[in-house]
């Protein structure tokens, strides 16, 4: 079991909500590889989602994934993106313990959006550095 | 690995149903769901093939009420039971807080439930964990098909087959029936509580 402290949550949570629902994207959600929601924000618009849900399998498809990457000698795939009709996923490791995920329309451009997570992550990692139990 | 999340004021726990194909981990989660649909906000998500057998998890997330004021949520996962989806099992199990081993009765899969505990040994210590430590329940299942005459293993052939060495609480059980599904599942909660009590000590 372990846990983050309180600053911690509210700086992951002060991330989500102005660097990435701030520019437009929908939803955005910290999980653990254990499939566990540790920070989660949407922008109240869009038809919530189940998101424990969609963290075990976002997990899971993490998981897989990177084990294919193995599979072809690559280490790790760091980010996954599905596209949608109107709504796309993206998926991107922030350490070996948690990932990003973000959902997202098309008037956010895959670049801007790669360019905004890449950015949240490092903030996420500089502020994930101790864990608490 | 269970998560505390002192901003929201819950606890995440991970429960994995593990077993031999076709053992009844799936319908265990199904027995669940159905007797505690009012606590269950989602519906159960399972990755199944076309033959409705599992192919990656199950997946169904209960709340059983408060303790301390934080808000406990378990997350029931099963793994895929065949022999050929052990990458897939060791998946499921990363992070894991408690296990319920969900054995075969019947008298034909005597080896495979042995062989299918054995490799939860060997996938736990891959992960750096030792099965004498981590909560664990056994569950033999099926007991409902004595009546129809189908030979079944007895509780200490059992026992001694798979419990002599763990020593863990274990119970005969039928999913299909419910009989001690909701008894397996009260006792891996409360061993996984108990043993996150003793890591906050």
């Amino acid at each position: 079991m372990y846990g983050i402290s309180q600053e911690q949550l509210d700086e992951i949570d002060s991330l989500l909500i102005h660097e990435l629902i701030g520019v437009g994207v929908h939803s955005a959600i910290v999980v653990d590889v254990a499939g566990n929601v540790i920070a989660e924000h949407d922008n109240g618009n869009n038809t919530t989602i189940d998101v424990h849900s969609f963290a075990a399998l976002a997990a899971g498809n993490f998981a897989a994934v990177d084990a294919m990457a193995q599979l072809v000698g690559e280490q790790e795939f760091s980010l996954h993106f599905h596209k949608g009709e109107t709504e796309s996923i993206h998926f991107s490791k922030v350490n070996s313990d948690i990932l990003l995920i973000t959902i997202f329309g098309n008037d956010i451009s895959l670049g801007f959006l790669r360019l905004k997570t890449t950015e949240v992550i490092e903030k996420i990692k500089s502020i994930w550095t101790t864990t608490q139990y | 690995m269970g998560f505390v999340n002192v901003k929201k004021k819950e606890v995440l726990i991970k429960i994995v149903y593990y077993g031999p194909g076709r053992g009844g981990k799936t319908t265990n989660l199904d027995y669940i769901n159905n007797k505690f649909k009012e606590r269950i906000k989602t519906d159960m998500v399972s990755i199944k093939t076309h033959g409705d057998r599992t192919l990656f998890f199950d997946f169904l997330p209960v709340d059983i009420g408060k303790i301390k004021g934080f808000d406990i949520k378990i997350q029931l996962y099963t793994v895929p039971g065949q022999v050929k989806y052990n990458a897939t099992r060791k998946l499921v199990l990363k992070g894991v807080d408690g296990l319920v081993f969900v054995a075969d009765s019947q008298v034909e899969m005597r080896e495979k439930n042995k062989l299918a505990l054995e490799q939860m040994k060997e996938n736990l210590a891959a992960m750096n964990k030792d099965i004498a430590k981590i909560p664990l329940v056994l569950q033999y299942n099926k007991a409902d098909l004595r009546e129809e005459g189908i030979p079944l293993l007895d509780f200490e052939t059992l026992e001694q087959d798979l419990n002599s060495d763990l020593g863990v609480p274990s119970f005969e059980g039928s999913a299909v029936t419910g009989y001690n599904v909701v008894k397996t599942l009260k006792k891996a909660i409360s061993l996984t509580m108990i043993s996150f009590k003793k890591e906050l000590l």
